[in-house]
């Protein structure tokens, strides 16, 4: 399958790879899996007291296209709010990487990720 | 169901996969194009369909995955197709520390005892699942069964990446 020059890119210079201490009470961690391709995908967001994004990471196990779908995320929530982040759906990230169909659910996985680490934070924060 | 009825099977998840590849074989050689090349054009074509449906019906049966998946179907459950995500915490920390696992024996210089324990460590998890999914499917637990089905996606995954690394590396 021909991989478009943008998920080329993130996948062979991936930015913000790597961790975050999940024990931190700024960082937000998500996670979450894909069992059709059994992909596994870790974003984390470090938040500032005004609930504003300042730093991501991601780690991902997959293809191409869910290297890519991550990587572009951590670019794009960074300087965010939580709010806006959540805003951020699977079609944007889609389209952006010129996904063919059978890749959406990597997409789609990256929205989840990005959901499932403001649930964490908001459960942090409790 | 229609797939276990061609094998004369009863449809369980728990099958005898060799009697189940002693009987394709057996179906595969009754129906097969060539004993059928003196008849009719209509006779052809129906053995062909009878030998892809036979085919279809292995191919489904033989592995546990798609097996599951299709009794789930045939329950009204289809999840073969699905895109949901799965966001069970425990779950996917250890699929992470699994994967970075495989990471490091593909660095190691000699993996060949690493290979090996890492298979027995997910042959184990493999069974553990298989058995909470035949357990879930004869009780008609078609959610649970379908939930312990997609964490065994991510063992076969992991068990095929594993399989790859011992192919590359020559000194097995």
């Amino acid at each position: 399958m021909a991989y478009s020059d943008k998920v080329i890119d993130h996948y062979e210079n991936p930015r913000n790879v790597g961790s975050f201490d999940k024990n931190d009470p700024s960082v937000a961690t998500g996670m979450v899996g894909a069992p059709a391709c059994g992909d596994v995908m870790k974003l984390q967001l470090k938040v500032s007291d005004t609930g504003v994004i300042e730093d991501a990471k991601f780690k991902t196990y997959g293809c191409g296209s869910a290297i890519a779908s991550s990587s572009l995320v951590t670019e794009w929530v960074k300087g965010k709010s939580l709010d806006e982040a959540s805003s951020i759906k699977n079609t944007d990230i889609a389209q952006e990487l010129a996904l063919p169909p059978v890749k959406i659910h990597c997409s789609i996985l990256a929205e989840d990720a990005i959901k499932a680490a403001i649930e964490d934070y908001k459960a942090k924060r409790k | 169901m229609k797939f276990f009825e061609i094998f004369n099977l009863k449809p369980d998840f728990d099958i005898d996969v060799s009697l189940l590849s002693q009987k394709y074989r057996d179906l595969q050689r009754a129906f097969h194009p060539d004993q059928y090349a003196s008849g009719s054009e209509s006779e052809k074509l129906l053995a062909l369909k009878k030998a892809t449906e036979i085919n279809d019906a292995y191919t489904t049966l033989k592995s546990p995955v798609s097996r599951a998946e299709y009794i789930l179907k045939e329950n009204g459950l289809d999840i073969s197709h699905e895109t949901t995500t799965i966001k069970d915490p425990s779950f996917l920390m250890q699929q992470m520390e699994y994967r970075e696992h495989l990471e490091e024996i593909s660095d190691m210089t000699e993996p060949y005892d690493a290979i090996i324990e890492f298979e027995d460590t997910l042959s184990a998890e493999q069974v553990e699942l298989q058995e909470k999914i035949s357990r879930d499917l004869r009780n008609a637990h078609h959610q649970e069964a379908a939930s312990a089905l997609r964490k065994l996606k991510f063992i076969v995954k992991l068990q095929a990446e594993l399989e790859r690394l011992e192919d590359q590396s020559g000194q097995l």
